[in-house]
């Protein structure tokens, strides 16, 4: 059975009872689309104290092998905003998705 | 070995011998004894089971689930409202495709609240996607329970299963049982190895994960081939059962139907006394038979149409009330069942036995002779009728 069941599998070829068989497979899982807000992130504010990143429900703050914060993981990123909360620097700043913005 | 039993004893002693890894079960009349008794097997050293007494039946099916999900063979047992209260879980256990066993020991549901038998509770639950046998005798109900279980657990299947047996008639009254060797169960049985579990550390799975349109749907469809393979499951494991004990099961027990003009359909311990009553008129001449009916779920469509379709007329009777103003739940299906099969049959229902209301031999004779007048006038008259009620 493969590791994610695609969208178009037939009934004969489905997991019995809906169980997953692999675990460890939400990255899979792409949730950027139900974002209604972005996060930006201002490199020019933020001091990299990585408060924010504890604290994203999503792990969408995505941390390099050297313990600095990157760009956010926009494919998984919901847009909750809770990054932009706790930022004591005014570095993630909230803007509307879609249309011209 | 001979002995004599009560029909919760019965099924006890079948848990007992085959030795599930768990049983969650809470007390409700009239199925109490079957967690009590096999308590006592816990308490005993009997078995190794462990033994959950948890503090609902919503937690006690909850909990089989778990177990199952686990990789544990698991039972329980309930009645009535207890069933009610598992409701929720039914449809868990069935759909996360967990073959957990349940003795459920048929009465009345409230309200008014009632501790007598009738089937209101299994009907039910007759579309929560488990496989349901229903048994006459405590013999019945102790070989269903452990068929049961080898049913529910085979890979084509997969299924939660209800063995049914009527309260007090059937669960309290004693009778002489033929049990079978302990180390024969067991063999029947075997170990449980689902193909999938949560605590195999090898292959790690999720169970009951939110299940979006784009899925949910194909489970479902997958979920009903499993009911619809049941029937030949049930059938192999029955013609295995017999091999073992000389006891012979089927989807349903055929009494006197062969040249059969008139019949009964009834399930569990009211097939008793129908069969005294089919003896009676035999032996005045006239053609009765009876239909007892051991596999509701899966429903055996085209075989129950195929046994009716050579009778006249034919009353199917029901210890439950649908409230649809158009017959009991086995009356609909049955007719169901014989629309296109069993054209020309006259069928009509006959609500019986309600909250425990007493069954004599005279009921059952009133059915008889109401079929023959139907067959004789041609006019088949009322179709949705009670039976026992005061009018």
């Amino acid at each position: 059975m493969s590791k994610i069941i695609p969208n178009d599998v037939k009934w004969r070829d489905i997991s019995p009872g809906g169980i997953i068989t692999d675990a460890g497979n939400s990255a899979e899982f792409k949730t950027g689309d139900w974002r209604s807000e972005r996060p930006v992130w201002l490199t020019d504010k933020c001091k990299q104290c990585l408060l924010c990143y504890p604290t994203c429900p999503d792990t969408s703050i995505v941390i390099d092998e050297e313990g600095k914060r990157q760009d956010f993981d926009y494919d998984h990123c919901k847009g909750c905003g809770v990054c932009k909360q706790v930022c004591p620097f005014g570095a993630i700043e909230m803007k509307p998705e879609g249309g011209n913005n | 070995m001979r002995e004599r039993l009560s029909g919760n004893e019965a099924v006890a002693v079948a848990m007992r011998q085959i030795n599930p890894d768990v049983v969650a079960a809470f007390p409700i009349t009239p199925s109490t004894e079957v967690p009590q008794y096999f308590a006592s097997f816990v308490a005993n050293g009997k078995v190794t089971t462990e033994f959950v007494p948890v503090e609902s039946e919503h937690s006690a099916m909850s909990a089989c689930i778990g177990a199952q999900a686990a990789g544990a063979r698991t039972m329980t047992a309930t009645s009535s409202a207890g069933l009610a209260l598992m409701w929720e879980m039914l449809y868990i256990a069935s759909s996360s495709r967990l073959p957990v066993t349940l003795a459920a020991v048929n009465r009345a549901l409230s309200g008014p609240i009632n501790i007598n038998n009738d089937h209101s509770d299994t009907m039910g639950a007759r579309d929560s996607g488990w496989i349901q046998l229903y048994g006459e005798t405590n013999q019945e109900a102790y070989d269903n329970f452990i068929q049961a279980v080898k049913i529910g657990e085979h890979k084509d299947i997969m299924l939660p299963v209800m063995d049914c047996f009527d309260g007090f008639i059937t669960s309290h009254a004693v009778e002489n049982i033929e049990l079978i060797d302990d180390d024969k169960v067991k063999a029947f049985v075997g170990e449980y190895k689902p193909e999938f579990y949560l605590n195999n550390k090898k292959h790690p799975i999720a169970v009951g994960p939110l299940d979006l349109p784009i899925h949910y749907f194909e489970h479902k469809r997958l979920q009903a081939e499993a009911m619809r393979n049941a029937k030949k499951v049930i059938l192999d494991v029955a013609a295995e059962f017999e091999a073992m004990t000389g006891r012979k099961y089927g989807l349903f027990e055929e009494y006197k139907m062969e040249d059969a003009e008139v019949a009964i359909v009834v399930l569990n311990s009211t097939a008793g006394t129908a069969k005294f009553v089919v003896d009676g008129l035999r032996e005045r001449g006239v053609k009765a038979g009876l239909i007892k009916i051991r596999v509701y779920r899966p429903f055996p469509v085209e075989e129950i149409a195929a046994a009716l379709s050579k009778v006249k007329a034919v009353a199917i009777l029901d210890k439950a009330d649908s409230f649809n103003a158009a017959g009991g739940p086995v009356f609909t299906d049955v007719t169901s069942a014989m629309y296109g099969r069993a054209d020309g049959v006259k069928a009509i229902s006959y609500i019986y036995g309600l909250g425990g209301r007493d069954v004599k031999s005279t009921d059952i004779e009133l059915v008889y002779e109401r079929l023959l007048s139907i067959v004789e006038s041609g006019d088949i008259g009322e179709i949705y009728n009670y039976l026992g009620v005061r009018e």
